[in-house]
């Protein structure tokens, strides 16, 4: 069991979701969230006073997958997300130690499919 | 239904055979009284009164969002402490007959003391007690203009304390110079028609020095302090605009007899609108994008700068008025305020001191004796010479002196006996938890 974590442009978000439903993944947690990396900031001006913008908005993903869905999910992941820009984001992945599916206590491998 | 239909249909019968019933007490008044102007003033009353609503909004909008309800708060408790204090003296201060060598009204007025149905000398053609109605909505608005300066940092009780003082020893002597009877900056000959002085240059200005008494929030220029819901300004700055047209054209104490009102409509909506394209256009050359803070801004400060003027110029003036505020006070608060480094949060004296001042002076550039009999002198541009500019001139010193003056006193005073300012915590964790209880956006958990 993987936990697939990914960071990504808000504009990219709704293609990382259409990426994912293509290959058959569509349970997923998704967030707003800010962050900063090599992507350069931009300014606002306020009443003609200049402000640097340096945390951007961002989208996480967290989806958790069985090993034979890691890459089918990295690649559609990626898929939706590359512009060739920097601030494209990442993509991190986890092993998941259990899992459990709350309304039936199942666990494993049949509490994440 | 039909028992009290027919009850209204007989009252209405009784009116209509016996016209004297309802006024016969009054009805050596109901002679002077217009009820055209009566009608408009009670309108332009409920329009200056929606303008402290709509202020809390835009200046809620501007602060983070951890302090939007004391923000708020700091307008909207004035319609209750200012109406209070205004019906008790407030009132009487301000429009009493002179006292103590001109320098106040009387208390003949007290707890609003023989203020009624009958006119008064301010408003021949309508009930004192709406006259008196109609400035209180001004006497609200004004205080609450102060607090974009000191918001996000003032503790809530001391600025209860230093609002009644305020408006008690700064607008209601100011009021009564500049509009009471035999007020001395009104025998002088300086105009001002809606309040450019008495409410925006003395707001402004009280703003200014409070902050430099004050002094900046904690981590300014270190954090960034944006506006936490434009949609909030934009919506406040057109709920003002609306007011507006109560503040000034209502200024003018009706439309039955001159057309001063009407033209105080027109040049207010006209200075407003030039304002807000001229900031557009400042904000756009200087920093590559129009703002709705911007345009909402300008619109403000257009409207700031006509408020003296209203009355007493062209339709041709009040775009040059327009036009020339929004650099004015863009410049002053991205020039000046930074340079200068005092923290104006909500920039009270770069809009209203700096418009109000403008407003002020071009007053004495524009005025027209054509469009106001009023005027004695002509402005400069219209060859009356610098006279009618010199009167401005000192009405806006006068002003500066006298709520800069009162302002700093009543603070360092306050300030001898308790805390001006909330703890360093306190602030971190925004006023409208920590001083107030209260959560303006619940995340995450509903409750």
């Amino acid at each position: 069991m993987k936990m697939v974590i990914a960071v990504v442009r808000p504009e990219a978000a709704d293609a990382v979701r259409q990426a994912l439903l293509a290959v058959d993944i569509h349970k997923m947690t998704v967030s707003n969230v800010k962050g900063c990396g090599e992507q350069p900031g931009y300014v606002e001006s306020h009443r003609g006073i200049v402000v640097e913008v340096n945390l951007l908005s961002k989208v996480r993903f967290e989806i958790a997958v069985n090993e034979s869905f890691v890459k089918k999910a990295v690649d559609a992941i990626i898929q939706g997300a590359r512009t060739n820009n920097i601030g494209d984001g990442k993509i991190f992945v986890l092993p998941i130690e259990q899992c459990y599916r709350i309304r039936t206590g199942e666990s494993g491998n049949d509490a994440i499919g | 239904m039909k028992r009290k239909f027919l009850a209204l249909c007989s009252l209405v019968v009784a009116e209509l055979l016996i016209p004297g019933l309802a006024s016969a007490s009054t009805a050596g008044d109901a002679a002077a009284i217009n009820t055209g102007d009566t009608a408009f003033m009670f309108v332009a009353t409920g329009l200056v009164f929606l303008m402290t609503p709509g202020l809390a909004l835009f200046y809620g909008g501007m602060v983070r969002k951890k302090n939007v309800l004391n923000t708020m708060l700091c307008s909207f408790v004035l319609i209750g402490l200012v109406t209070i204090q205004w019906v008790l003296f407030g009132y009487s201060l301000a429009f009493g007959a002179d006292a103590f060598g001109g320098l106040i009204g009387g208390l003949e007025y007290l707890g609003f003391s023989g203020v009624g149905g009958a006119p008064c000398a301010y408003a021949a053609t309508i009930p004192q007690g709406l006259f008196a109605m109609y400035q209180l909505m001004f006497a609200i608005i004004t205080p609450a203009i102060i607090t974009g300066a000191f918001v996000e940092r003032f503790r809530f009780p001391v600025y209860m304390a230093f609002a009644l003082i305020w408006t008690t020893l700064v607008y209601d002597p100011l009021a009564h110079w500049v509009w009471g009877a035999g007020g001395w900056l009104m025998e002088m000959g300086a105009l001002d028609f809606a309040g450019g002085t008495v409410v925006h240059v003395s707001s402004g200005v009280a703003g200014l020095v409070a902050v430099l008494v004050i002094g900046k929030r904690k981590d300014y220029k270190l954090i960034p302090m944006f506006p936490h819901n434009t949609p909030f300004i934009m919506l406040g700055a057109a709920m003002l605009w609306f007011g507006w047209f109560g503040f000034n054209a209502g200024s003018a104490l009706g439309l039955s007899t001159s057309s001063l009102a009407v033209i105080a409509f027109i040049t207010t909506n006209v200075s407003a609108a030039a304002a807000m394209l001229s900031w557009l256009a400042v904000e756009w050359i200087h920093n590559k994008k129009p703002t709705l803070l911007g345009a909402s801004t300008g619109a403000i400060v257009g409207l700031v700068a006509i408020t003296p003027a209203a009355g007493f110029v062209s339709v041709a003036s009040a775009i040059a008025i327009g036009l020339i505020t929004a650099p004015l006070c863009y410049f002053g608060i991205s020039f000046l305020k930074v340079r200068l480094g005092y923290d104006d949060s909500l920039d009270a004296f770069g809009c209203h001191g700096i418009g109000g001042i403008w407003g002020a002076m071009a007053t004495g550039l524009f005025c027209d004796p054509a469009i106001n009999s009023a005027v004695k002198h002509s402005g400069l541009f219209l060859g009356g010479g610098l006279h009618q500019l010199g009167v401005q001139l000192l009405s806006v010193v006068v002003t500066l002196a006298l709520s800069g003056v009162v302002t700093f006193g009543a603070l360092k005073l306050i300030a001898r006996v308790t805390a001006l300012r909330v703890s360093a915590n306190d602030e971190i964790m925004g006023l409208d938890i920590s001083v107030h209880g209260e959560d303006a956006y619940r995340d995450l958990v509903t409750e």
